[in-house]
């Protein structure tokens, strides 16, 4: 196994770690507006991850530039989708998760 | 390489089952949303690691681009259509702040 391919194995696999743990958080986080959190933060940097993986394992070619052009729309869109939801659920009257079960200010 | 990266694709497609949770059993329509965009996400890196194992990376890769960028428009025109028509979306709760403006 060259370097290349061991790299590229590693970037993977922590990019598939990073999107689990990006699961788990929208599983186990107690309401929407820090379940924003792991969708926009954990699963992006995974995408990202095992994107560069790919691109690594795929060396220079047109394919790795595809690669790039996907990573850089997930990169932009993936963050504005957790914007724009945490947005129209502010605006359409979804109270935030307290310990204390009270509106906190 | 190529098994390692089919091995990937799978543990991929069981970590799908994370964000389908949440679109199954999420509280509010918002939990929902997020949960799709979520396994949106991962269905494009998915779809990579797909065509990697089956050789034909060029082709999924350009299919991958469209995936994402079809999410990205289903989002945005789900939340401004959202925002504009369905201000009682969210769960009726006795500490809900009114809203002061009226939905179009």
């Amino acid at each position: 196994m060259s370097l290349q391919d061991l790299l590229a194995a590693v970037l993977v696999v922590a990019g598939l770690l990073w999107l689990g743990i990006g699961g788990l958080g929208i599983l186990r986080f107690p309401d929407f507006y820090s379940r924003l959190h792991p969708a926009g933060k954990a699963d992006t940097f995974g995408a990202t991850l095992v994107l560069l993986g790919l691109v690594v394992h795929q060396g220079l070619s047109l394919l790795s530039v595809k690669l790039l052009l996907v990573e850089a729309f997930i990169l932009l869109a993936n963050p504005a989708a957790s914007h724009v939801l945490g947005r129209a659920a502010h605006r359409s009257g979804l109270v935030p998760w307290t310990a204390s079960g009270k509106e906190g200010r | 390489m190529i098994p390692f990266l089919t091995g990937a694709a799978v543990a991929l497609g069981v970590l799908l089952l994370f964000p389908l949770y949440r679109i199954v059993a999420g509280p509010t329509l918002f939990d929902r949303l997020l949960g799709t965009a979520m396994m949106g996400t991962k269905t494009t890196v998915l779809l990579v690691l797909m065509g990697f194992a089956a050789g034909r990376a060029d082709m999924f890769v350009d299919i991958s681009l469209g995936y994402g960028l079809a999410l990205l428009v289903g989002t945005l025109v789900t939340t401004k259509y959202l925002e504009a028509v369905a201000p009682g979306a969210a769960p009726p709760s006795d500490e809900a702040p009114a809203r002061t403006e009226s939905a179009p």
